[in-house]
């Protein structure tokens, strides 16, 4: 269980003011020009060092893709552009530190431009996030007027730091639409390669990050690379935030340590699960995007990349949606391919038609309204959407129905049969009541 | 580094150039890469899906289109990367992709006007399955109205973007793009206005699926029933290649064929729709006027009168040829009336002042259309191209947006779709340092004039100032005649080449028209005044009745382009051949028989009684360099040393006049498009926009 001396987002739940001052006392902006003193280089084999991992849900080690930016700036300007579009359903980390801890992420995107040579950083939000724009504005109001940011500034790294609003599409997420948005353009990914470290916003080399990539930067380079590295097993190293949702008895976020047992992390921040360990029925471990766990897999599970990528799911956000045996997982299934299907771009062929289509019959299931055949059917289209699209939406709205089916393909059939049945037999039966 | 790379496609290695796509590399191998959204001409927007090819060893299959080979890896012992485009993984790859885009396709086949060409249907037969596993409702999509042009059934749309890719990067006006998201994404024009291009019909044939059809053909022919006749288009002086599709003695549709040198595969809107005026106020048969009207008569009686006619005097006597006019018929009209002694022939009806003296690059495109995308500077001297050449602005715009081409202008400021520096609205900014300015530090500078400049009374200096500039600037080098003339009637080259022009002492169309003559030959010239012609007999030899038939006396009935194979040539100087795609109207013939069964008449028979013997004579003699000796090409560069002889001596200096626009209505242009009923709808849409505008 991580200490609480060993916290980076010590103002995760708003206790103390988000302000400057504040937030100097917590630590923040402490050492930022030594910091940048020491160049890109250490600033990304530090990183590298940590072994930090990407925040955002694919995991792509941070200091690695830093190192992907051209050596020298050359014709073109390089930019850093902090992903805030966090929409992923279950996820709510990137909030928290945008309204409380402001500061740790804008010295953050100071230090890692000056990792990839970059002196311009896009903070693009999400359209819903509201309160953490205001809140982020200010802080970065303050940075300026302190001098801690801007041209001529007292760490000795001219950079400018821009908040640019989306409009609240999931798909402006994804790193290539979110640039295209952020270049005034319909958000719809673009074609990989190049990719955006070769030609990114406005076609120059771009870095796009997430948020807690970003935030927890400055405190891993102060307190060094190796006591990042302590937390967690080999390759999924350092704290975490941990989105708890669902049937917990006190869902919240919090900061833990990569690798924690799912069982810990539930018993000792959320209060176990609503009606006991022997009620819950199966976890999404990774926001949305990513398959199901069912309970026997998970309860002793570490939470972290590769344990989650071995039981065939994935740790994406760490947005932990816990569901009991009270649930109606298809249902809940259903609601998520509804929400693939609203928030495709409709740019490519497969993810467009597939996603309405995958909806469609998960409705039909939710009602048992099916044929046991169909199952295979709907199992075959998502292979279809799966891996056929631009950007990772497709496989995102695939991997649900796919887990689902991995996993509980009985409750299905069962759904189906009970449809099926001649009426007498359902009479007083609970669906007909209903 | 090398700039090639080898790839093992389906077992076979090749070395391909690292810029090529993958796709094009898998057809270099000779495989079939099936595709919706990819467009040679257009960008890569690789969102259908279709091409997707297997590529060993890469967690996914990949999009073939936008993947270019460079960006491939070699595997890691180091040996060619190995790329399927068969077997189970990319066929349920495609398979799959296809099944997507059929869902919620209406399958509408049956009234569908893309059945039996339409690459949906071509490519569901080759990679779809038999039978739908989709049982819920389908999609449906409200239609759109996009002008009178192209009729849109959106449900049937695959959301490929190549009409929206075509509209923003060829056509120049961003006015059609994709609204909504996911399942609801619909392509539409910007508040459903028309699109204000010249070039939209070429959005119906990028269409893959039916979604986008040509409204004038609508339901009224199926592909299979159809004549195709390679033929070329007069609408304008470019001769862009089409295609006449007929049915039975009816023009059903006109498409583009490729033709990279001319018009790529692009069609101006007028040139592709003109058709319903070539069943409509035809000349069907010879009238005479008796008593102030016109009567049908026989062509024997016509020919007589004509006869009687032609008896007044041969310096009583003014021809006029027109736009449209074919070189058979100028010929054969120019043998007869020289061989009556008649001087006083012109075939500039608008009196532009080129081509007096003979000399042919003096009047041609010496740079040839497709040479603007090796030219780095152009500059446009009182000429419009995207009304009087729509194809091959796109291609300017195509040098600019693509290339380095800068674009500068001496004349009426228009939107060309293209940013381009205005050095000034008259002649004078010939003789500027700005002018030369523009020109100064370009490798290969392009100076063109258009028919507003020549047509003035100082067109003669303007002419020679222009290419005294070209010459001053570097603009006629070897290799490389960067001065010319864009035409913008088809039937003008070829009549200044078969020598159209007054003889010594003749008179010219100003002169001609100015009255005083008894017997005035009009060769398919409407769009000259006859006001001042008095009590003067008219012949008007032509296909349609317009001003010209109007006025006439004596009325003889000739084949439209459609309904001979005659020689055109362009502006470039390109010699050409239409080919006859149905019969002539009625009693209607060809041209130059009207003027040798004349001749016949009047006792001057003309040596050739075929048109072939005719084109002989044109040829010239074995070994004989003429204009017409050769078909198909471009002189081109080889225009140089004429050119750098310098321009015709001409009186006078450049005037400070302002350049008037040469077309007022580029859908109103000449007989065939004013008999046109497309071209009345589209002309008044584009008048009602404009008056929109200034009101703004």
């Amino acid at each position: 269980m991580l200490q609480d001396k060993d916290r980076i987002f010590t103002n995760l739940y708003g206790l103390h003011s988000p302000g400057l001052e504040a937030a100097k006392k917590r630590g923040a902006w402490h050492l930022t020009k030594e910091m940048l003193d020491q160049g890109p280089d250490w600033l990304c084999d530090q990183i590298k060092a940590s072994g930090l991992r990407g925040r955002g849900g694919a995991g792509f080690p941070t200091g690695l893709k830093w190192t992907f930016m051209p050596k020298e700036v050359r014709d073109r300007p390089h930019y850093l552009v902090v992903n805030a579009d966090e929409s992923e359903p279950g996820t709510c980390k990137d909030r928290e530190i945008m309204r409380h801890d402001p500061h740790l992420l804008i010295e953050g995107c100071m230090v890692a431009s000056r990792a990839m040579r970059a002196h311009k950083c896009y903070v693009y939000i999400r359209g819903e996030y509201i309160a953490e724009r205001h809140a982020l504005e200010a802080a970065v109001k303050e940075a300026y007027e302190a001098k801690l940011i801007g041209q001529n500034n007292v760490n000795g790294w001219d950079f400018d730091l821009y908040v640019h609003h989306g409009a609240g599409a999931y798909i402006c997420g994804e790193e290539t639409a979110l640039l295209e948005s952020l270049e005034g353009k319909k958000g719809q990914p673009r074609l990989k390669p190049p990719f955006p470290a070769n030609a990114g916003l406005y076609g120059c080399p771009t870095t796009v990050n997430n948020v807690e990539s970003i935030a927890v930067v400055p405190t891993i380079l102060r307190r060094g690379a190796q006591w990042f590295a302590g937390f967690g097993r080999p390759n999924n190293s350092g704290t975490k935030l941990f989105c708890i949702s669902g049937h917990v008895n006190k869902p919240c976020n919090v900061e833990e340590e990569m690798s924690i047992t799912f069982r810990d992390l539930i018993e000792t921040h959320c209060g176990g699960i609503r009606g006991g360990w022997e009620n819950l029925k199966a976890v999404i471990p990774g926001g949305s995007s990513v398959p199901m766990v069912p309970a026997e897999q998970i309860m002793d599970a570490y939470m972290d990349f590769d344990t989650l990528r071995d039981l065939k799911s994935g740790l994406g956000t760490a947005a932990i949606i816990v569901m009991d045996k009270q649930t109606d997982l298809i249902k809940a299934i259903a609601r998520l391919a509804y929400f693939y299907k609203h928030e495709s771009c409709g740019q490519c062929t497969p993810c467009r038609e597939g996603t309405g289509w995958m909806w469609r019959v998960m409705e039909r299931m939710v009602k048992g309204e099916a044929t046991h055949d169909e199952i295979d059917t709907l199992l075959d289209v998502t292979k279809q959407v799966e891996g056929h699209t631009i950007c990772a939406l497709g496989d995102a709205a695939a991997w649900p129905i796919q887990g689902l089916i991995r996993h509980f393909r009985p409750e299905i059939e069962e759904r189906i049969n009970r449809y099926r049945l001649p009426r007498a037999m359902v009479q007083g039966a609970t669906v007909a009541a209903e | 580094m090398s700039d090639t790379f080898k790839v093992n496609i389906d077992g076979q290695e090749l070395e391909v150039p690292k810029s090529h796509t993958l796709m094009q590399a898998c057809e270099e191998a000779g495989a079939e890469i099936p595709r919706f959204c990819y467009h040679e001409r257009l960008s890569v927007a690789g969102n259908c899906r279709m091409c997707l090819v297997e590529w060993e060893g890469a967690p996914k299959p990949i999009a073939s289109c936008a993947q270019l080979v460079g960006d491939l890896r070699p595997n890691r012992d180091g040996s060619a990367p190995v790329i399927r485009t068969k077997g189970a993984y990319v066929e349920k790859a495609r398979n799959g992709v296809m099944e997507f885009l059929l869902i919620n396709h209406p399958l509408d086949c049956p009234i569908c006007d893309q059945g039996g060409e339409c690459d949906l249907q071509d490519q569901a037969v080759a990679y779809g399955r038999s039978t739908s596993r989709y049982d819920e409702n389908k999609r449906a999509v409200e239609d759109k109205y996009m002008g009178p042009l192209v009729k849109t059934i959106m449900t049937r749309c695959i959301q490929c973007t190549r009409c929206v890719r075509f509209a923003a990067e060829v056509a120049g006006v961003e006015e059609i793009g994709m609204i909504s998201r996911g399942e609801s994404a619909e392509i539409t024009t910007y508040l459903e206005k028309s699109l204000t291009s010249e070039l939209s019909g070429n959005v119906i044939d990028l269409c893959p699926v039916g979604a986008l059809t040509s409204k004038p053909y609508a339901f009224n022919a199926r592909p299979w029933e159809l004549r195709e006749t390679s033929s070329v288009d007069v609408m304008d002086a470019m001769g862009a290649a089409i295609r006449i599709d007929a049915k039975g003695d009816a023009v059903m549709r006109i498409l583009p064929e490729t033709n990279e040198e001319i018009n790529e595969e692009w069609l101006s809107d007028k040139s592709r729709f003109v058709w319903d005026g070539l069943a409509r106020q035809r000349l069907d048969r010879p009238y005479v006027r008796r008593n102030g009207k016109l009567v049908p008569v026989s062509w024997a009686e016509a020919l007589e009168a004509t006869k009687s006619a032609l008896s007044v005097g041969a310096d009583q006597i003014g021809v006029v040829a027109g736009d449209l006019i074919e070189v058979e018929q100028a010929k054969a009209a120019l043998d007869l009336f020289r061989s009556l002694g008649v001087k006083n022939t012109d075939c500039r009806p608008a009196g532009a002042q080129y081509g007096a003296d003979g000399v042919r690059e003096r009047y041609i495109l010496n740079p040839t259309l497709m040479g603007v995308e090796d030219a780095d500077a152009l500059l446009l001297v009182g000429t419009n191209p995207r009304v009087e050449a729509a194809v091959w602005n796109a291609r300017i715009r195509k040098a600019w947006l693509w290339g380095d081409l800068k674009v500068a202008i001496i004349g009426e400021a228009a939107d060309l779709t293209y940013p381009y520096e205005h050095l000034g609205v008259s002649p004078d900014a010939l003789n500027t340092d700005a002018a030369r300015a523009f020109l100064k530090n370009a490798k290969k500078p392009m100076i063109v004039v258009g028919e507003a400049a020549a047509c003035r009374a100082d067109g003669a200096a303007i002419l020679a100032a222009a290419h005294n500039l070209a010459l001053e600037s570097g603009a006629i080098a070897d290799g490389w005649a960067g001065f010319g003339m864009l035409h913008t009637a088809a039937g003008r080259v070829g009549a200044l080449d078969a020598g159209f022009v007054p003889a010594d002492g003749g008179k010219a169309t100003a002169e001609i028209l100015g009255g005083g003559l008894k017997t005035f030959v009009l060769l398919g010239a409407d769009e000259v005044d006859l006001s001042a012609l008095g009590a003067a007999t008219v012949v008007y030899v032509g296909s349609h009745g317009d001003a010209g038939a109007t006025r006439a006396d004596i009325v003889l009935p000739s084949a439209a382009y459609s309904e001979m194979s005659a020689t055109f040539v362009n502006t470039e100087g390109r010699v050409q051949m239409t080919n006859r795609a149905v019969q002539p109207k009625g009693e209607a013939r060809e041209g130059w028989a009207i003027f040798r069964a004349l001749s016949a008449l009047v006792g001057k028979p003309l040596p050739y009684d075929t048109a072939d013997a005719l084109r002989a004579v044109l040829r010239g003699k074995e070994g004989e360099n003429t204009p017409f000796s050769g078909r198909g090409y471009a002189p081109g560069a080889k225009g140089v040393a004429a050119l750098k002889a310098g321009p015709a001596a001409a009186s006078g200096s450049l005037g400070n006049e302002p350049f008037k626009r040469t077309i007022a209505d580029f859908y109103l242009t000449n007989p065939i498009a004013r008999a046109s009923r497309t071209m009345a709808e589209c002309s008044a849409l584009a008048t009602s926009l404009d008056t929109a505008m200034a009101a703004e």
